[in-house]
């Protein structure tokens, strides 16, 4: 067998593949879309592609006086900005500290913290509902946030102190020889170069509330402050079958815009990612 | 104190003082004594402003926090006397929060008692106390770390810590469906409820069960998920593949959906009568699989789902590190006459392992811990007969089931614990693998 030839099978080989690949994720990405256009609710009469599409359950979704979804949509995205913005800021201040800093406690600390991120929030759910009950903030957004900023924390605190490891200490040190305090070095300095991971890093807070069903599930009571995710759940929770396609077209409303940022993000995930994976 | 001996070795050090006649017969170790009383100790060292804050503040948390705590704290061993105007879980929730301030404060009261000595100290050795301004410099300076750490780790104790040690307490309680308040105090059983976890058949079968199919579950979807990411980033890399962006793209979308949706899609598809799965694929070749009700149908079904969902993120990250690595690698060996599986083998694999190592190995916990996608595909059904657990059902859904749809606490807490054992003794693996890994620079 000549070079080309193997060169081209070669080829052929990976494009192959990569085609099976995008097969089986498109596959149950399209079928979802695809309930969401199919008129009528039954599963049973579904087909891959529908005879007639109808846009029915998008109409349904924001116009019947039954859907909740706007509300949701609402909902989810006051926690999401919030627990975006006040994850970035603590994260990030938080990870300068633990990258520039020698202080007493410092290892032990970073060792509580990699601990505790192996932990999940779920194993404390019963002590969280009680301690957030006597505090009044149960049923309230406040409390949902609290809980993803801090059950959150240590996982993405290690993503950007990797991060924040690899830019040279000389920066910093030669700004304070000119007289910059902490904080001109770590807004001035600091956050622009490590704005790739930041961005990682207020792209998964930010998401989720979009992607997390359990914890407003157990801290939200009123349905009137349902997030998406708990909406949606118990909305097709309750008859599966039957509202499979309205919850098809509330999904695809939300999945579209998280991709689009997702994907426009790309780079920066990759980079971001590998970067501090490097070096962290 | 002799006042000879101060004399003496006054004089003695009288040009090291420089002036300060007060200067060496200051006394660290009274100091330290005085400061048993927050504050005096460093009115003794002469840092007015600081200590009369260091008295107030004391006194006043004193004053306002002992009765509280001790009270806190006894109750948390009684867990209540009277049903009628007594909660237990409120009990335990004060006694352990008193536990928690109780043991801070005594941290504050301990670093107040070491500032007093070390202030005595250099006041001995004939160091100026600094003016009010450089002091709030210095604190400033010296103290910004622990500004900025202290309250984080006060809110992490509050919304981490604190759940998990109110877990660890209700597995040594006899708190269930038919014990619970407000109606009925709760007491201590000891280790009551580990036994039964370990003896009584039902229980000690589904722990097996579920401690079985969790380590199966975390291996096996884990490492297939890696494999193919690592497999799919390689191929993609290839600098003779055209489109790399619109692949990347597509191959990183499962992760851009949320996963709670995509899960409840698989549902659908997976499910026994209406299922695409079945309808589409399966009866074409005359099959109809029980993916919801058959225990090794769901697993299988499970573990795909899982490898579906999880493959994109360790995709981004295998292909960062490959895009960091250097080309002249590959043409050093090229030049020495490597083959491909050489150059995988010796230059891309421990470059992608090294780096990425530790994130990998999260993945593990992530999936050891994956309760969503257990719950949300079949509620950690299918059921078994003889046990209470359900056949997909890992330690953390299964935790969940016990707490909160049979409200059985007790059995709950004991069986999380068994999995904090787990994972702590996974930390400490991992800990020391990663200090042995990075050991300079890093921590």
């Amino acid at each position: 067998m000549n070079r080309s030839m193997k060169n081209a099978l070669e080829m052929s080989g990976i494009y192959l593949i990569v085609l099976i690949m995008f097969a089986v994720i498109l596959y149950p990405l399209v079928w979802a879309f695809s309930m969401s256009l199919n008129p009528g609710t039954s599963l049973f009469a579904l087909k891959l592609i529908p005879d007639n599409l109808s846009l029915e359950h998008y109409q349904w979704l924001f116009t019947n006086p039954r859907s909740n979804y706007l509300l949701w949509y609402k909902n989810t995205m006051i926690v999401a900005v919030a627990n975006g913005l006040a994850s970035v800021s603590i994260i990030s201040i938080l990870a300068y500290v633990f990258s520039r800093f020698r202080f007493i406690g410092r290892k032990n600390s970073i060792y509580t913290f990699l601990l505790l991120q192996m932990f999940p929030v779920l194993m404390g759910m019963v002590a969280i509902y009680l301690l957030l009950n006597t505090v009044n903030l149960l049923d309230t957004f406040t409390g949902l946030i609290l809980i993803y900023v801090f059950g959150g924390l240590p996982m993405n605190l290690f993503l950007v102190k990797g991060y924040l490891d690899t830019i040279p200490r000389d920066l910093d040190e030669s700004a304070k020889m000119d007289g910059a305090g902490y904080m001109t070095i770590f807004f001035r300095i600091l956050i622009p170069l490590a704005a790739p991971i930041i961005a990682v890093v207020a792209l998964f807070t930010f998401m989720a509330p979009f992607f997390d069903f359990l914890t407003p599930q157990i801290i939200i009571r009123s349905p009137e402050k349902f997030t998406l995710a708990v909406g949606l759940y118990n909305f097709i929770n309750d008859k599966f079958a039957n509202n499979f396609t309205i919850f098809a077209a509330g999904t695809i409303l939300i999945a579209i815009p998280i991709a689009v940022v997702f994907l426009l993000l790309q780079r920066f995930l990759i980079s971001g990612l590998g970067d501090g994976a490097t070096k962290g | 104190m002799n006042p000879k001996m101060n004399l003496k070795k006054a004089t003695g050090e009288q040009t090291q003082i420089g002036g300060r006649p007060d200067g060496n017969n200051h006394n660290p170790v009274l100091a330290t004594l005085l400061s048993l009383i927050p504050g005096l100790g460093q009115l003794y060292n002469r840092r007015w402003i600081k200590g009369i804050i260091f008295l107030i503040l004391g006194l006043s948390l004193i004053i306002a926090l002992t009765f509280p705590l001790i009270h806190g704290i006894e109750g948390l061993f009684t867990l209540g006397s009277d049903p009628e105007t007594e909660d237990s879980r409120g009990l335990l929730v004060q006694g352990l929060l008193s536990l928690i301030v109780g043991i801070m404060f005594f941290g504050l009261y301990f670093l107040n008692l070491k500032d007093a000595h070390k202030d005595a100290t250099k006041r001995q050795q004939g160091v100026r106390t600094p003016s009010m301004r450089q002091a709030f410099h210095d604190s400033w300076e010296h103290g910004f770390p622990y500004f900025v750490v202290v309250p984080n780790f006060i809110m992490m104790a509050l919304i981490v810590i604190f759940p998990l040690l109110f877990m660890v307490s209700l597995a040594f309680t006899n708190y269930n469906l038919y014990n619970s308040p407000p109606a009925h105090l709760l007491d201590w059983v000891g280790f009551a409820n580990f036994k039964a976890l370990f003896t009584e058949s039902v229980w000690s079968k589904s722990l097996l069960a579920v401690v079985a199919w969790t380590v199966v579950w975390t291996l096996v979807a884990t490492t297939l998920q890696i494999s193919l990411a690592f497999f799919l980033a390689v191929l993609v890399n290839d600098s003779r593949v055209k489109f790399k962006r619109i692949i990347r793209t597509v191959l990183i979308l499962p992760w851009a959906v949320p996963s709670f949706m995509t899960v409840l899609v698989f549902t659908a598809m997976f499910n026994d009568t209406f299922g695409a799965i079945n309808r589409d694929i399966f009866s074409h070749f005359g099959l109809s699989i029980p993916w919801l009700s058959d225990p090794t149908w769901a697993r299988i079904a499970i573990i795909m789902i899982q490898i579906w969902l999880g493959f994109p993120y360790v995709f981004t990250l295998i292909t960062g590190v490959l895009q960091s690595i250097s080309k002249d690698w590959y043409e050093a060996a090229d030049v020495d006459g490597g083959t491909r599986w050489k150059k995988f083998r010796y230059i891309t694999m421990p470059h992608v392992l090294y780096a990425t190592a530790p994130l990998l190995i999260m993945q593990y916990s992530y999936n050891f811990n994956n309760f969503n996608i257990i719950y949300l595909f079949n509620k950690g059904g299918p059921p078994v007969s003889g046990q209470n657990s359900g056949a997909t059902d890992i330690l953390i859904s299964w935790v969940y089931s016990l707490t909160f749809k049979e409200n059985n606490y007790k059995m709950a807490a004991a069986v999380s614990i068994i999995m904090g054992i787990v994972v702590a003794a996974f930390a400490l693996y991992q800990f020391r693998r990663t200090r042995s890994f990075r050991e300079e620079g890093m921590y």
